[in-house]
């Protein structure tokens, strides 16, 4: 057993933690801010929001500076009648549902997977889609359905497992397709009326697999510069400061801070193994956003047999948010977590209403479990 | 759209935020869940409400409302403690130990974290039909190794038999006695602003060690679980210096949890230092695989001492020279502001609240 102090595999990681190059790098952004202008960034990515809360990226920033948190969380942005849809297939007895931890807790209408759980469903945690398969190879006399959900990260690990079930012939395996595309939210976030925004701290590991050439058109139609940032607090740190170098430069380009790991083209084999397995639908619901046309993805017809919204019998009703719940306005931008009617007493991560509360990508989790106390500590030194 | 501090509900984030922390320092009256899932047994948030809302409503008497780990019994240096702990532990051997030595160190530490030397435990066992004797043989002789490691003896002792299927092998239950011989008062009424808290060594192996053992995650780590019998730390401890105030183990819902409650049962604030937290490469990289933050990842061998600042230097030097204290450290000071809350000063050079598990990332642990 190795000691706690020694080389290990983290290393690579803590250089994008430190608290000198983060320092450093404050002072820079400091020196870049216009006097009396008030600049707002909308980190698109729940990774972002989570890191930014978690490592207290904020307290590094000016205060004209006010990150926004954008629509990029998966969990946060499936429609509370997709988590009954789910549920109702969960709670078949002949069918074993897997799903990613963050999904068991989202309150749907009869309370959450969880419960169903609790209730007597058969509902397994899973790290990825080719464990859920692997459920299936163990269970043949089972039907295993796999809660498929996320951005452009996910849909490739999504499409390889098909592509796996289908060349092993698995048959007892189902997919419960809710992939979702990042640039149809950006665009509505755009197009609403209710938010000025300065620039966009883009999605890291979405663009991995999609590269820079989707967001071009935030740059030359809407005059707004971008720029693709890594998870690491270092990295969005930096994003922030490229932001603001443009704005001061009056550029708006689409630049990319995390080219250790996305590629201008992206991952030609990984949209090669979406294309193969899924196609747009026509339109989709998004929480708090509503229909998107073309931003989602279901199972193409030759996978028929694998797509779980063929084989069981879902009610598909679209379900309106609870009346009290604002995640929609969270996730646009337009409030931020604490200014929700619920926030903090009827909502807590504990005790859920919306899906923000749920995920650790989720603003109002990332603000309640984190940020909490940062706002008020930060206005105590100002005042001081 | 709206800006600085004004809500559309009317309130500023300076009342939003008072208002979270009144409602977390209400005791919890009704359980608002209508059936028991998983949350309730991860010794985070829900386990807690569980615990005021129906268990505490229910049974209170003295000896129960500290809801320390171990009850007090009499006054002085004539007290007794006494404590219960239940195992469910999946898979039932893992490497660095097995369910049955768990069962043991578990009882042994609760015990220790009152001050108490260990006298005697129970053991009760439900047994699933069909589990090979021969699992049960290993099972218990690693108990007897345990126990006198620990010095204890097993003095009483049950077994049940269930249906196949209506247990995952085998639960054992231990509940312990111990003898408290000095006058301390352990406990989070004697912490002071100003303390320092220590742990005894490196944080999340026990729970990183059995998610890896289930081999559901493709991962390979070299981690073994940290169990152990914690009442020879103690007592090294106790006998270096007067200046301990207050002792814990972070088991389930591991160190933040920990820290949270003492912080929100004494109504002082704590602030950990995050570049000071000893965690091993190998659990911080699977943790950050995982992601899952080690501060909430159990361990069965490290305690928590919250030490009077005079006492630091030779309360570190007491329990470095223990072999399982080896890598303690300090790792946070407790302060009056903010009352009942925990942040965290991260390397970065930012901060933020770490509060107590909500929902539950690893079922079964111990």
């Amino acid at each position: 057993m190795s000691t706690t102090t020694g080389n290990g595999g983290m290393r690579f990681v803590d250089e994008y933690r430190s608290g000198a190059l983060a320092k450093s790098l404050a002072d820079q952004i400091a020196g870049l801010v216009e006097p009396g202008r008030h600049y707002k960034f909308m980190e698109v990515c729940g990774g972002h929001t989570h890191s930014i809360y978690k490592h207290g990226v904020e307290d590094l920033l000016p205060d004209e500076i006010e990150l926004v948190h954008g629509p990029g969380c998966p969990v946060c942005v499936i429609p509370m009648g997709r988590q009954d849809d789910a549920i109702s297939i969960a709670e078949r007895p002949e069918v074993i549902f897997t799903t990613f931890g963050d999904m068991m807790r989202v309150p749907a209408t009869k309370g959450s997977l969880l419960d169903a759980k609790a209730r007597g469903a058969d509902v397994r945690m899973v790290y990825s889609p080719l464990d859920a398969l692997k459920i299936a190879r163990e269970n043949p006399d089972r039907e295993v359905v796999f809660f498929a959900i996320g951005f452009e990260t996910t849909t490739p690990s999504t499409a390889l497992t098909l592509k796996r079930a289908q060349a092993e012939g698995i048959r007892n395996f189902s997919l419960f397709c809710n992939h979702v595309t990042i640039i149809p939210a950006i665009r509505a976030i755009l197009d609403s009326p209710d938010l000025r925004l300065d620039g966009f701290i883009g999605p890291g590991h979405v663009s991995t697999v999609i590269g820079l050439r989707p967001y071009r058109f935030i740059a030359r139609d809407y005059g707004k510069p971008v720029v693709v940032s890594g998870f690491e607090p270092l990295d969005v740190l930096q994003g922030a400061y490229m932001i603001l170098r443009q704005l001061r430069e009056e550029r708006s380009e689409i630049e990319n801070q995390y080219s250790r790991v996305v590629r201008e083209q992206g991952n030609p084999l990984a949209l090669k193994a979406i294309a193969e397995t899924m196609e747009l639908r026509t339109t989709f619901e998004w929480r708090g956003l509503g229909f998107i046309s073309q931003s989602a993805l279901k199972l193409r017809s030759e996978f028929a047999d694998w797509d779980a919204e063929v084989r069981y019998e879902i009610p598909g009703v679209r379900v309106a948010d609870p009346k009290a719940c604002q995640c929609g306005e969270v996730l646009k931008g337009v409030i931020k977590p604490w200014e929700c009617k619920v926030f903090g007493t009827a909502c807590t991560p504990d005790h859920p209403i919306g899906t923000c509360m749920v995920s650790s990508e989720g603003a109002c989790a990332a603000y309640y479990n984190y940020g909490r106390h940062a706002g008020r500590r930060r206005r105590e030194t100002t005042t001081a | 759209m709206m800006e600085g501090n004004g809500s559309r509900s009317g309130r500023s984030e300076e009342e939003v935020l008072d208002a979270i922390e009144e409602r977390r320092r209400r005791p919890r009256r009704k359980i608002l869940d209508e059936q028991i899932t998983l949350s309730h047994g991860a010794g985070g948030k829900s386990s807690h409400d569980l615990i005021e809302a129906l268990f505490l409503r229910e049974l209170r008497n003295p000896l129960l409302e500290p809801l320390a780990d171990s009850a007090v019994i009499g006054d002085g240096e004539d007290r007794l403690a006494f404590t219960t702990d239940s195992f469910v532990v999946r898979p039932l051997f893992f490497p660095g130990g097995d369910i049955g030595e768990l069962a043991v160190n578990g009882t042994v530490n609760d015990l220790s974290m009152a001050g108490a030397r260990p006298i005697a435990l129970s053991s009760g066992f439900i047994l699933e039909e069909g589990m090979p004797v021969a699992d049960l043989d290993r099972i218990v002789s690693s108990m007897a190794r345990a126990a006198e490691a620990a010095d204890v003896q097993v003095a009483t002792g049950d077994t049940k038999v269930v249906e196949r299927g209506k247990a995952d092998g085998l639960y054992i239950n231990t509940s312990g006695v111990g003898t408290i011989e000095h006058t301390l008062d352990l406990g989070p009424g004697s912490v002071r602003a100003g303390d320092r808290v220590i742990v005894s060594g490196s944080i999340g192996d026990h729970g990183m060690a059995i998610m890896i053992a289930r081999g559901e995650l493709a991962l390979e780590v070299e981690l073994e679980s940290d169990t152990a019998p914690l009442n020879g730390l103690v007592a090294d401890l106790l006998a270096a210096t007067h200046g301990v105030r207050c002792l814990r183990d972070p088991t389930r819902g591991g160190l933040a949890t920990v820290l949270a409650e003492l912080a929100l049962s004494a109504q002082l604030g704590i602030t950990i230092d995050e570049a000071s937290l000893p965690i091993r490469p190998e659990v911080n990289g699977a943790c950050e695989i995982l992601g899952i933050d080690p501060l909430y990842v159990a361990n069965e061998g490290k305690l928590v001492a919250i030490v009077d600042p005079e006492a630091e230097e030779d309360a570190l030097t007491a329990l470095r020279s223990h072999p399982l204290g080896a890598d303690a450290v300090t790792v946070a000071e407790v302060r009056p502001e903010p009352p009942g809350l925990v942040l965290l000063e991260t390397s970065f050079g930012g901060s933020r609240v770490v509060d107590m598990l909500a929902g539950d990332p690893l079922p079964r642990i111990c």
